[in-house]
């Protein structure tokens, strides 16, 4: 038995739905950025299997732009969550009441 | 010692083995409007932290802004010229669209036309901007700076030739976009709108990217020219990573575009984010999600795959108007409704869109132009309707809009009017040429289907007009007793006038850089209502066109 | 052999990762488990002949943008951080399963419906050519500044945006709110509370009490 490329294209898949799943059941913003940062890994890692397949760089050069996008992206929604929380009161009982629902 | 200096040497020989890199010809012509913007709004971002009283005075602010996107506007006449001329026989010129920077930026009549209208909605926004920035308290230069760069972001998207700078194009449109909706920090509204548009924009982006890599692992290049050259050539032997690439490049513009079952953010985050904000995302924001998806979809896969997902852009096309036309009905606020009335725009230049022909393409180019003004100067009257606070939205709040500011009100009714596609307005000659280009491509069933979702529609925006015109807070709090003996009149008539005024709010100003915008937009909604040519003429010249590199 | 051990160990550390990152309650443990599938991808990469960016992934993902995650986290504080809530994105949950199952689904039919998924042209201009005197390194570094030029230096736009909006967002303002529910009279605040779409409630808008603190919490 030999590793294809469609092994690593199905693993690439499977990442890529575990953070569909995960950005649409979470409620906390932190951890759906962290699930797009999953879906962007599993992008990553279909981009240098077809790149290693195809033999051509090309690909691997995407996934620095993923790169850097990936980082913009994590840092303006960090700092809307900051600007969120700084209007927010400290935890209160009554407020956890609120988020159990 | 002896080492080092074998090192050394042994460096330098490898430097000498290295060739000289052969970069890609530049022609740095095709570059001058999108350097205009982006560079412009750099140099705003450098000015003012060496000159604190520039960033400080607003005016200058938005006169720079305004500056630089007819900066950018006047750059674009000599391009389009180059593009459009023919060379006579024997004639040595340049002309015709053409392609640079290693093919990955297309100039053609389509980038040209899409720049314009993205700079004019720079423009627009930003002069509706000046007062609302100035009430709300919110200065500095950064959301002019960050209006130009996400126009720059358009702009990309309208000439990219390669999918990666179509993604990054979209990447900094949007980031900057994202920000804007969060600027205002007092309002939480503002930033929770932030973070959903950011939240679902990642996830739009991430399906788009997916879709890149399929389709590179299908075609084996991320260019356009590269891809539709293979696809014209070549028989896949099977084209299932193709058709998924295909359908995940389409959820990422559906996303920017609101398209339906893409749209649900569009009303929570047009109703949370500052209104000249809306005001640009409603038209920058989506002439630049057609922008990206007319060129990749009309210039990469039309040969080989369009049978494939015209069916799909049928379908999104038509759910897209209905169900933009039927929930803008029961909305309340009047921002909501617009942004679902937006959602109903989005699914007509779809229809310009799948007719895939170049009709269709300079139906939907016109859609698009007329839009772009329609919708900005209508977001420009509620910014000044929302006043201080940015919170009086709902339908309520513009009862009795004719008798406050009968001027406000017409202006609004012309807009609303030509959304509706009343003729006599631009609206009317998009929704006309829209659907004549899916007559024309025989797909009756989107015309008709685009015509019931106009006259839908149309109730709509009679419903706003007749709470400005028809509905009225004297009527709300009753009248006064006729029997009353003249005193007691008198006190109930200033009891009855303190009463309206503490339900209509603050007095309405009409601050001019704002009136500027909207008396623009609206000479515009109306010039093109009555002569169409002044627009068509250039959508039908814009049309898309990929030209290899070097050719 | 190896090849194969290397493929499933390293597929089981993405996976587990991944379903910590969603399942963890905890957002420290989430970005913990993160950085476990980061390294799996890594490895991934490595065995895929992508050693620079297997490096790059471990530096740049692992290194800064968990670590941004973390910093984040423990500015807020974890029990802050864990109690963030922008409500969810899907009315309910087995939708959200349903719909990453359709992903899913639809992804892998359509990769394995041929035989040969992968049906792009090799390339022979820029081919991926192993051995020391072509690193992949120098051949990603000839691409970025030929083929993807444009693209390289139009990234510059958008960390300038990353910055500029950074910043902006994350100052610090004095004045007043203008919330709809603080700025408006009791009537309309009422209205406007119902007509506010449930994804955007957050604790904070429910009571007036809780906006006035936010404000006092803000303006120091």
């Amino acid at each position: 038995m030999e590793i294809t490329a469609n092994w690593y294209l199905i693993l690439s898949a499977v990442l890529f739905s575990i953070g569909v799943v995960g950005l649409l059941i979470r409620r906390n913003p932190l951890v759906m950025f962290m699930c797009v940062e999953l879906m962007l890994n599993a992008v990553n890692l279909s981009f240098v299997t077809f790149s290693n397949a195809l033999n051509d760089v090309g690909g691997q050069v995407a996934v620095f732009f993923v790169l850097v996008v990936a980082a913009a992206e994590v840092v303006v929604g960090l700092a809307v969550i900051v600007a969120i929380m700084r209007r927010r009161p400290t935890a209160t009982a009554d407020d956890l009441s609120v988020l159990a629902g | 010692m002896n080492n080092l200096l074998h090192l050394s040497q042994s460096v330098l020989a490898q430097n000498e083995a290295i060739p000289q890199l052969p970069t890609p010809e530049i022609a740095w012509s095709a570059f001058i409007p999108l350097l205009i913007l982006a560079v412009g709004g750099l140099l705003l971002l450098t000015f003012t932290s060496l000159m604190p009283a520039f960033a400080k005075s607003s005016w200058a602010l938005t006169g720079y802004t305004v500056a630089v996107a007819i900066g950018t506007i006047v750059a674009c006449i000599p391009l389009w010229n180059r593009v459009q001329r023919v060379c006579e026989a024997g004639e040595v010129c340049q002309a015709g669209a053409f392609s640079t920077a290693a093919g990955a930026w297309g100039v053609d009549g389509f980038s040209i036309f899409l720049t314009i209208l993205m700079a004019a909605s720079v423009a627009l926004a930003a002069l509706v901007m000046h007062d609302y920035l100035e009430t709300e308290g919110l200065t500095g230069p950064e959301p002019y700076v960050l209006l130009m760069l996400s126009a720059s972001g358009g702009v990309i998207m309208a000439s990219a030739n390669d999918l990666i700078v179509v993604f990054i194009g979209l990447e900094i449109l949007s980031i900057a976009v994202y920000v804007l909706a969060g600027m205002h920090l007092l309002r939480l509204a503002s930033q929770e709108a932030a973070v959903k548009y950011l939240v679902l924009g990642a996830f739009a982006s991430a399906f788009f990217l997916y879709g890149i890599s399929m389709v590179y692992g299908a075609t084996g290049s991320t260019s356009l020219i590269d891809i539709q050259g293979f696809l014209a050539t070549n028989v896949l032997t099977s084209n299932g990573t193709l058709l998924a690439g295909i359908a995940m490049l389409l959820i990422g513009f559906g996303f920017k575009i609101a398209a339906v079952p893409f749209h649900a953010w569009t009303p929570d985050v047009y109703q949370g984010a500052p209104s000249p904000v809306v005001a640009y995302m409603a038209s920058g924001v989506k002439v630049a999600g057609f922008a990206g998806l007319m060129r990749v979809f009309l210039l990469a896969f039309t040969d080989y795959a369009a049978d494939d997902w015209r069916p799909v852009m049928l379908v999104l096309a038509i759910a897209t108007m209905a169900v933009g036309a039927v929930l803008a009905i029961v909305q309340t606020d009047v921002k909501r409704t617009l942004a679902y009335s937006s959602i109903s725009h989005a699914g007509f230049i779809m229809v310009g869109v799948h007719a895939a022909s170049d009709v269709g393409v300079s139906a939907a180019l016109f859609y698009l132009a007329a839009y772009t003004f329609i919708v900005a100067g209508s977001f420009g009257v509620i910014t000044l309707v929302g006043r201080k606070g940015d919170n009086l939205h709902a339908l309520s709040d513009y009862h009795g809009l004719s008798r406050r500011r009968p001027m406000l009100a017409v202006v609004f009714t012309i807009f609303l009017l030509a959304q509706a596609g009343v003729p006599l307005t631009s609206g009317f000659f998009a929704k006309f040429y829209v659907i004549r280009a899916a007559v024309e491509g025989e797909s009756y069933v989107l015309a008709i289907a685009a015509m019931i979702t106009a006259v839908i529609g149309a109730f709509l925006y009679l419903r706003i007009i007749v709470a400005m015109f028809m509905s009225d807070p004297l009527d709300d709090h009753g009248e006064i007793d006729a029997n009353l003996s003249d005193e007691e009149a008198a006190a109930a008539r200033i009891e009855l006038r303190d009463k309206v005024t503490a339900a209509e709010g603050p007095p309405i100003r009409i601050p001019t850089l704002a009136a500027v915008s909207i008396g623009l937009a609206l000479l515009v909604t109306v010039a093109v209502g009555f002569l169409p040519g002044l627009v068509s003429g250039f959508a039908n010249d814009a049309l898309p066109q990929l030209v290899a590199a070097g050719s | 052999m190896v090849d194969i051990i290397v493929f499933v160990v390293s597929a089981a550390i993405i996976l587990t990762g991944a379903i910590g990152v969603i399942a963890a309650r905890n957002p420290v443990h989430s970005a913990l488990m993160l950085v476990m599938t980061l390294f799996g991808v890594a490895v991934q990469f490595v065995a895929q002949e992508a050693h620079f960016l297997a490096a790059v992934q471990v530096i740049v993902y692992a290194g800064a943008i968990v670590i941004l995650f973390l910093f984040v986290i423990m500015l807020l504080g974890v029990d802050k951080a864990e109690e963030l809530d922008v409500g969810r994105l899907t009315a309910q949950r087995p939708m959200a399963f349903l719909a990453g199952a359709g992903v899913l689904a639809s992804v892998l039919v359509s990769l394995l419906a041929g035989d040969e998924s992968i049906t792009g042209a090799r390339e022979v201009g820029r081919a991926i050519i192993g051995g020391e005197d072509e690193a992949d390194f120098r051949q990603i570094g000839r691409l970025l500044f030929t083929d993807y030029v444009l693209a390289f230096e139009l990234t510059a736009i958008l960390l300038t945006i990353a910055v500029v909006g950074a910043v902006m967002l994350a100052r610090r303002v004095r004045g007043e709110a203008v919330d709809a529910d603080t700025y408006l009279p009791e009537q309309a605040r009422r209205r406007r509370i119902r007509e506010t779409p449930v994804l955007l409630r957050t604790p904070v808008v429910e009571t007036s009490d809780d906006m006035a603190e936010a404000n006092s919490g803000g303006g120091e």
